[in-house]
């Protein structure tokens, strides 16, 4: 579904601060699966998943989703893209302050021109799956941080997309509620979703929820009870 | 186009529930734009109202008025210059004025003396202007007495107070007949202020100006038309005296919205990255942020420009009376017809909505260009 090939990044470029996040990533990633990154703070994990869901380009390289070059398309072309077939979860979660929940789940909506009644209906439905019914008109900033992380999830899911991506899902939350989320990610699998996810938390990648672990390291390396698959980065030291 | 539609209804709804959010901001911003609009658009309808007023009057008034000069200086009009005024072509009808100045030391004020013809003033009697009478006490009955320059005292009785209407011109006048007029100031016989003249085609006014100059060379010959633009240059001069006594002040209203307006919170600049990454574009971006300077910038056009309405229509532009109407003893009351000039509404409309929009454009544009990207790693 989704084929990375030769893959740089780099920022700063040209510049005495320049630094290369990715060096050359060769991967292809399945449809339907929950796919884990794992690696520690500035292996490119979050740097992969954005140039996967269309948020960046890479600096050189090939970005293939369902066969179709991403990776040269005008910005304007990436948004319809990353609108219409990704729902991004945040670590920060990233919602609005001041709207309530439903306002905040709706926002994706907005540029697709749906009607707001419609959008209304499709988020109540989601509110129902996430059990955050009762907490739609609350102002996101009243709301736990499970609460707050499942109000991003619906938003994520508004445009019903094909491929949900989590950077750090976990990150703020404790092991009751990273182990509920896990269960959600259940849920998308059995609906035929592919979720993209970076953690570093064991209870998340070693979760029978998770399909595939990807190590990402500046060397080559990866060691997980599951089938494992390591990123091809080569350092660029 | 219903896509479209329910687009921009989105954008404008959740621009609506920004303003409101940004409560505190948004408010301060739209009191200061609309003092800005409120002190702009009274200057400009209160002296728009003025020239009006003064036109309207004016329309009534002889299109020539001929002076005789003396060293430069206005002198009276000798008899025999009616006459020879009579042989000029184009000329319809000709009336020698008698007027002058009175001051009444009971008020402190000038006063205008005018004579009129018998028959509209009786001798012995005045009509006194609405300004006059109010400073004076005076009614239509009363009696008045004025000591004229030589040292005489003259008793009159007020036969009427003229209309309020013309007001701006008529309020410190007092009309009275010619044989009283002469009496009172010792005028000459057969001698007169100055000569108002008709002239029936107005093509012909500025002909018949030159002619009066060559026939009479002594003699200055003055049109309604620079009468009319004069007056307007005083309005003019007086509105540009208030804007720049107000020029600090607006200055600093000008900056206040321009700062307010401009300047993007960092909680903005995060939200623009969120909505950018949620799979807004960059043109949504900037269509919401229109919006929101777009009613920003009209509520507070229309606000200030209804208050400036109501400030200077019916309250009389009390907050710039004395410095528009000029500096007098005796204020003329007068009500101002309201008027309103597209093109003045046009102008203010551009330079109070536009330089806004670019205030706000420029660095909208510049956090919705930035890469989404940026949400990922805050």
């Amino acid at each position: 579904m989704i084929e990375l090939s030769q893959i740089k990044k780099a920022f700063n470029q040209g510049q005495p601060n320049e630094y290369w996040a990715l060096n050359g990533i060769d991967l292809t990633l399945e449809a339907g699966k929950v796919t884990a990154f794992r690696g520690p703070s500035g292996s490119g994990k979050t740097t992969l998943l954005t140039l996967v869901g269309c948020l960046s380009r890479p600096t050189s390289g090939r970005v293939r989703f369902k066969g179709q070059d991403i990776s040269g398309l005008p910005e304007r072309f990436l948004t319809e893209i990353r609108r219409q077939s990704f729902g991004f979860i945040f670590q920060q979660f990233n919602l609005i302050k001041g709207l309530t929940a439903l306002e905040n789940v709706i926002l994706p909506g907005f540029p697709t021109g749906r009607p707001r009644a419609e959008l209304i209906t499709a988020a109540e439905e989601i509110f129902e799956q996430l059990k955050l019914s009762h907490r739609r008109t609350a102002k996101v900033e009243w709301l736990s941080g499970g609460e707050q992380q499942r109000v991003a999830i619906a938003r994520a899911l508004i445009n019903n997309p094909e491929v949900i991506i989590a950077d750090e899902p976990t990150a703020n939350l404790d092991t009751a509620l990273s182990r509920e989320f896990m269960a959600i990610l259940e849920g998308f699998t059995a609906e035929g979703k592919t979720v993209l996810l970076t953690s570093h938390d064991p209870l998340v990648v070693e979760s029978d929820a998770v399909h595939r672990v990807i190590g990402m390291r500046m060397a080559v390396w990866s060691t997980t009870k599951k089938p494992c698959f390591s990123s091809q980065q080569s350092s660029p030291y | 186009m219903n896509v479209w539609l329910e687009k921009q209804r989105h954008l404008i709804d959740f621009t609506l529930a920004s303003l409101a959010r940004r409560k505190t901001k948004n408010l301060g911003l739209l009191l200061a734009y609309a003092v800005l609009v409120f002190v702009l658009a009274s200057l400009a309808l209160f002296t728009q109202a003025l020239r009006t007023e003064a036109s309207f009057v004016l329309a009534g008034s002889p299109e020539v008025i001929l002076q005789r000069m003396v060293a430069g200086r206005h002198d009276l009009i000798p008899p025999g210059y009616i006459e020879k005024i009579g042989r000029i072509r184009g000329v319809q009808k000709q009336e020698g004025r008698l007027w002058g100045y009175y001051y009444d030391p009971v008020v402190n004020a000038n006063y205008t003396f005018m004579a009129r013809p018998a028959d509209e003033v009786a001798s012995g009697s005045i009509m006194v202007g609405a300004t006059l009478a109010r400073a004076r006490g005076l009614a239509a009955g009363n009696v008045i007495s004025f000591r004229s320059y030589s040292g005489k005292l003259f008793a009159f009785k007020v036969s009427a107070v003229l209309s309020p209407d013309a007001e701006l011109l008529s309020a410190d006048l007092v009309l009275l007949s010619e044989a009283d007029f002469r009496a009172f100031f010792e005028y000459p016989a057969g001698h007169y202020t100055d000569i108002a003249l008709s002239v029936a085609n107005p093509q012909e006014v500025r002909k018949v100006a030159e002619k009066l100059s060559t026939t009479l060379p002594d003699s200055r010959p003055i049109l309604r038309e620079e009468v009319l633009r004069t007056y307007q240059s005083v309005f003019d001069w007086r509105e540009g005296i208030m804007l720049t006594v107000l020029a600090g002040a607006i200055l600093a209203f000008a900056i206040l919205s321009w700062e307010k307006a401009s300047g993007l919170s960092a909680e903005e600049k995060r939200e623009i990255g969120i909505l950018k990454a949620i799979g807004w574009e960059t043109s949504d971006v900037i269509r919401m942020k229109m919006w929101e300077g777009l009613l920003i910038s009209l509520t507070a056009f229309l606000l200030g420009f209804i208050a400036a309405y109501v400030h200077v229509f019916y309250f009389g532009a009390a907050v710039f009376e004395p410095v528009l109407k000029g500096w007098a003893v005796l204020y003329p009351r007068f009500a101002l017809v309201p008027t309103v000039d597209g093109l003045q509404i046009a102008t203010l409309f551009f330079f109070t909505i536009f330089p806004y929009t670019a205030a706000v454009l420029v660095p909208i544009w510049r956090a919705a260009i930035t890469d989404p990207d940026s949400v990922m790693r805050a």
